[in-house]
């Protein structure tokens, strides 16, 4: 039974791409919100992080659908992106990865944030007395304690992303090829007679990359914790 | 060596208004836990901002808010020791000592690694983790880390309070022999009589925010 069919390679391997750009491209403007939230002093703060927070708890079809108004093809954000950047959303695995990375997004932006709050900010003030400006205390003291933070909130972030079903189906749809990945090909397998043993073979990958990613995940966080106790 | 200090500044309910002038090699600040003698040394060093103040040294103006100047901390050249040594956990001991040096101007650097290895007995502990050190060793790595900077000043703020007694005398040696052998004027920080007297130089005493001898 675990002979995987052409169809279900195919959506294995665009669930990969896709959480792998959307954790790629999401990760850098995560180290910056997350930094923003953890140390900006700045009206509009809690906004800010209620509008990270929000995919969290809103509903995802609801989510797939502000994606669909706001970048789809007569979206204005989308036109924006088509024209300046030549970046086409909707239908397109690129909204995939788009959906899923807004939907990874407050659970990356947490793990950062955290181990931001966890660094001991006496070590970047002794960094600047020995000559290192913010961008240096940045790159040589600051992201080198937080990178198990960093490496917790991306893995986080994909494992959220291969297993985003209802914003991506919302936003994008269930084309073969194009937009079905895992979760959808199960749906679909699931709508169909006889479509069991193939669901239930895809159940399995997808419980065993979502596990991996946990314990993973849980260690990195287990590691910082060492970290501080050990201050 | 000259150091002008002058700092007036508001921090919650305490009130720093200290002003020195020193031409020792050696100044001590001296005064009990609260004075605002790490507010002095966090002025100097450009961690603090006060409303108005003033520092020189050797000439080398790094504040004065009369005239609108505040050298950001980076650039001042001043090396600070401080109480808990503050070194990079992420860092083996010897990138440790060379992360000040990688940021100093070559025309700058006088401090050379193997005197500053000798002065402090670095060399048994150059490739060990920083979580392997004694109290008394990381403090001796945190001199020497601040020495390597090539600092125009080096601040010194408790460097023994953290340490217990035997550590103490481990590590005052290297204080006096600092003092004797760098070729950079101190300022040294301590709520500690005996510790002061014995590396002599300017006493500057502060109670309550203040400055109320200079001996």
């Amino acid at each position: 039974m675990f002979s995987l069919t052409q169809e279900e390679i195919t959506a294995i391997k665009l669930s990969l791409r896709v959480a792998i750009v959307a954790t790629a491209v999401s990760l850098p403007i995560g180290v910056l919100i997350a930094l923003l939230l953890a140390r900006g002093r700045f009206w509009g703060r809690s906004l800010l992080n209620a509008l990270v927070l929000v995919p969290l708890v809103l509903p995802p079809v609801v989510t797939g659908y502000l994606l669909l108004v706001a970048f789809g093809r007569n979206g204005l954000l989308g036109r924006w992106f088509e024209e300046h950047l030549g970046i086409v959303f909707a239908f397109r695995w690129t909204g995939a990865a788009l959906a899923c990375a807004i939907m990874g997004f407050p659970l990356m932006v947490r793990a950062i944030r955290l181990s931001i709050e966890a660094v001991d900010r006496k070590l970047e003030q002794a960094a600047s007395t020995l000559g290192a400006s913010s961008l240096w205390v940045f790159a040589t003291v600051t992201l080198p304690l937080i990178a198990p933070g960093l490496l917790a909130g991306a893995i986080l972030a994909f494992a959220r992303a291969m297993g985003e079903f209802g914003a991506t189906i919302t936003f994008v749809s269930n084309i073969p090829g194009e937009t079905q990945t895992l979760p959808t090909l199960i749906y679909t397998f699931t709508q169909v007679p006889g479509g069991d043993p193939a669901a239930l073979r895809l159940t399995v990958i997808s419980l065993a990359l979502s596990l991996a990613a946990i314990l993973a995940s849980e260690a990195l966080a287990e590691r910082i914790r060492g970290k501080l106790d050990a201050k | 060596m000259s150091l002008d200090v002058a700092a007036q500044a508001s921090l919650g309910d305490f009130r720093l208004d200290a002003s020195f002038i020193s031409d020792s090699r050696v100044t001590a600040i001296f005064g009990p836990s609260g004075s605002g003698k790490t507010s002095v040394l966090n002025v100097i060093a450009g961690l603090l901002r006060p409303e108005r103040g003033r520092a020189v040294v050797d000439g080398a103006v790094l504040m004065d808010s009369a005239a609108g100047i505040f050298v950001p901390a980076y650039r001042r050249r001043v090396g600070y020791v401080f109480q808990e040594s503050r070194l990079f956990p992420n860092l083996s001991v010897k990138s440790n000592l060379l992360y000040g040096r990688f940021f100093a101007r070559q025309d700058d650097r006088y401090a050379l690694i193997d005197e500053v290895v000798d002065l402090l007995d670095l060399s048994s502990l150059l490739h060990r983790g920083i979580q392997a050190l004694s109290g008394g060793e990381r403090q001796r790595v945190a001199i020497g880390r601040a020495l390597l900077a090539s600092p125009r000043l080096l601040l010194l703020d408790e460097p023994l309070a953290s340490l217990d007694e035997k550590r103490k005398q481990e590590v005052m040696p290297f204080l006096e022999r600092l003092r004797d052998q760098a070729h950079v004027p101190i300022v040294y920080v301590s709520h500690v009589l005996a510790e002061i007297e014995r590396l002599s130089g300017t006493v500057v005493t502060m109670a309550a925010g203040r400055v109320v001898a200079v001996t």
